[in-house]
């Protein structure tokens, strides 16, 4: 496919400005540059067409069935889009003032109540953009904490599992910690004996997904954040995995004092590529005078906004990826009390139902019934046939079906994490679960076509290395 | 089987080390760079930064993970090998040649293991 600058033609699609209503100004010339950018010219309807046919390219959860281990990529309702487009909420403007704008509030307040009921914490803030982003602003409560009681110069360690996402670590140290990674038990969970050696005077927190990467609840889970609460740490509870509990255990009960969601996974709003995400976090009460500012209260039906006495400032402008919210609430209100444990019960029911079947020809590292996604480990077909993990997800593409999570978590080196969600239907389990079988087959029979694989594809293999390496992030004019 | 000269020690996190005349060369052993497959990016300390025994002083990227490189010494950096950063495939082409730093004043050192013993931790690994 061209490029919108390769399918340019000078003087093509100009547009046709309306007659300009308000009096001119004249800018500094000093900020006027000397020469026009180079944009491409085109007519709308061959942009029109470039766009479809991109479009026609990509993949997303409206498409099929996308097992992406760790994302949650369940279908978002279409009830969701229509309240986030409701014009009492698109057409409002972040700076007016708080009386015209109650229901927006509303839908700040209410949403941070019930995200704090479902994870058992005190108050929150909707600021952060995305998972990771969350995590540094969990950190820089943690971080907060501990210098308001002068022990931050002493408390500059973060405890993070091995098979933790590569986002927790990467937070601690954007917040100013180092990290201390220790290892996992034989059944996946964290080593308890090698939790309590690490821990100690020097130790800021902790940062846990539960469950984890394996898809494992750990049977420990309150003696983890209680061997780190002694310590003087405080435990931190990465919301990535929040869909395998949702409504049946909260990450408060389990001894957290901050958490994040991502409203863009559990709570079915737009993801990859689509987003923007949205990911909220929720803390103890001790640890609310330091929330990002602002954040809304009511008072006799009222509400306004206010900043937290010792505020960390804000961690992103205005009021987070407000749109985003509105789709959240709508999914919490349209499931109810009675739906949102039933959402996590079919995630955790899919995702059995899958190990179950592959189990008879995959290897399963943790054979333990899982929680929301499990991982496969494709070592033992590769020592057989020399079929890796990235030759069975590649083929996966010939079969409509999104791969799943490929080499992750770094702890199963040839992995694939397999997480199905609650809103796919058995035929679409069963049709996943017949491809993956017919990859195993095929892979004894007649192994280079899986090397050569995706077979049907625009794109079959691109040079990842060489992009990575040498990678070309800009459209060379003069080459071209 | 990976290639395990004899004229440097190992660490069990899988750096190689030589010492001569008080500086200590650090690099990754050939287990390693072919377990993190073709790597794209490395981060190396400044010259004169501390390096701490145990502790991580760079980053490695491959397409595959991010993992970190931990110093077998404690000192101060001399000199880091720059050619990496341009061409951080050279660890993987000569995994014993693509040095990532040279430490100096050397205080401390964690367990190192002769080209035998790193032999076996690696057959240990791979199960």
């Amino acid at each position: 496919m061209k490029l919108l600058f390769e399918e340019s033609r000078p003087g093509r699609g100009e547009c046709l400005i309306p007659v300009c209503d308000v009096p001119e100004y004249a800018l500094d010339p000093a900020c006027l540059r000397s020469s026009a950018p180079r944009l491409p010219e085109m007519a709308e309807v061959d942009l029109d067409r470039h766009y479809t046919a991109l479009s026609k390219e990509t993949y997303g959860v409206n498409c099929g069935f996308y097992p992406l281990g760790s994302c949650t990529m369940k279908y978002n309702p279409r009830v969701n889009e229509a309240a986030s487009s409701l014009p009492g909420f698109v057409q409002i403007h972040p700076l007016q003032p708080a009386e015209t704008v109650q229901g927006a509030l509303r839908v700040l307040y209410d949403t941070e109540k019930l995200i704090a009921e479902i994870t058992g914490m005190d108050a929150m803030t909707m600021q952060p953009a995305a998972g990771a982003h969350g995590e540094y602003t969990g950190l820089l409560l943690i971080r907060k904490y501990h210098e308001t009681r002068g022990e931050l110069a002493q408390r500059t360690k973060i405890i993070v599992p091995d098979s933790a996402h590569g986002t927790n670590p990467a937070s601690a140290v954007m917040a100013g910690f180092s990290v201390v990674s220790i290892p996992s038990n034989p059944e996946g969970g964290v080593d308890l004996q090698a939790l309590k050696n690490a821990v100690g005077p020097d130790t800021a927190g902790l940062m846990l997904t539960n469950p984890n990467t394996l898809g494992l609840f750990d049977p420990n889970i309150l003696e983890i954040t209680k061997t780190v609460h002694e310590a003087g740490g405080l435990c931190y509870y990465d919301g990535a995995n929040l869909n395998a509990v949702m409504g049946q255990a909260r990450p408060g009960d389990m001894g957290f004092d901050c958490v994040h969601v991502n409203l863009h996974k559990t709570f079915s709003t737009p993801h990859g590529g689509g987003g923007p995400g949205s990911g909220p976090v929720g803390c103890k009460a001790f640890l609310a005078p330091f929330l990002p500012s602002s954040r809304v209260r009511e008072e006799n039906g009222k509400y306004s906004l206010f900043d937290p006495e010792q505020t960390m400032g804000r961690v992103r402008s205005f009021y987070g990826n407000f749109l985003v919210v509105v789709r959240a609430l709508t999914y919490i209100l349209t499931l109810g009390r009675k739906g949102i444990p039933e959402a996590s019960e079919g995630a955790v029911l899919n995702a059995n139902y899958m190990m179950k079947r592959l189990s008879e020809y995959y290897t399963m590292p943790y054979p333990q019934p899982c929680m929301h996604e499990f991982v496969m480990d494709i070592g033992p077909l590769k020592a057989e046939t020399g079929v890796n993990a990235m030759d069975v997800a590649k083929r996966l593409l010939d079969f409509g079906i999104h791969p799943p999570t490929m080499y992750f978590p770094l702890i199963v080196h040839e992995a694939l994490m397999i997480e199905p969600t609650e809103t796919e239907s058995q035929e679409t389990l069963d049709a996943a679960c017949d491809a993956l079988i017919q990859i195993w087959k095929e892979a004894h029979e007649q192994p280079e076509m899986l090397h050569a694989a995706p077979l049907t594809k625009t794109i079959t293999r691109p040079d990842d290395v060489l992009a990575a390496r040498k990678p070309i992030l800009k459209y060379l004019f003069d080459e071209n | 089987m990976s290639n395990i000269p004899e004229n440097v020690k190992y660490t069990n996190s899988h750096e190689w080390i030589s010492e001569e005349s008080g500086i200590a060369t650090i690099g990754l052993s050939d287990f390693a760079q072919d377990a993190m497959g073709d790597i794209v990016f490395i981060n190396l300390p400044a010259v004169g930064d501390a390096v701490t025994a145990g502790e991580s002083f760079a980053d490695v990227e491959s397409v595959k993970a991010v993992a970190e490189v931990f110093s077998p010494v404690s000192g101060t950096v001399e000199s880091v090998n720059e050619e990496l950063l341009d061409n951080p495939a050279l660890v993987n082409e000569a995994p014993y040649d693509a040095w990532l730093i040279r430490v100096s004043d050397i205080s401390e050192r964690v367990e190192l293991m002769d080209a035998a013993a790193y032999a076996q931790h690696c057959e240990s690994e791979k199960e």
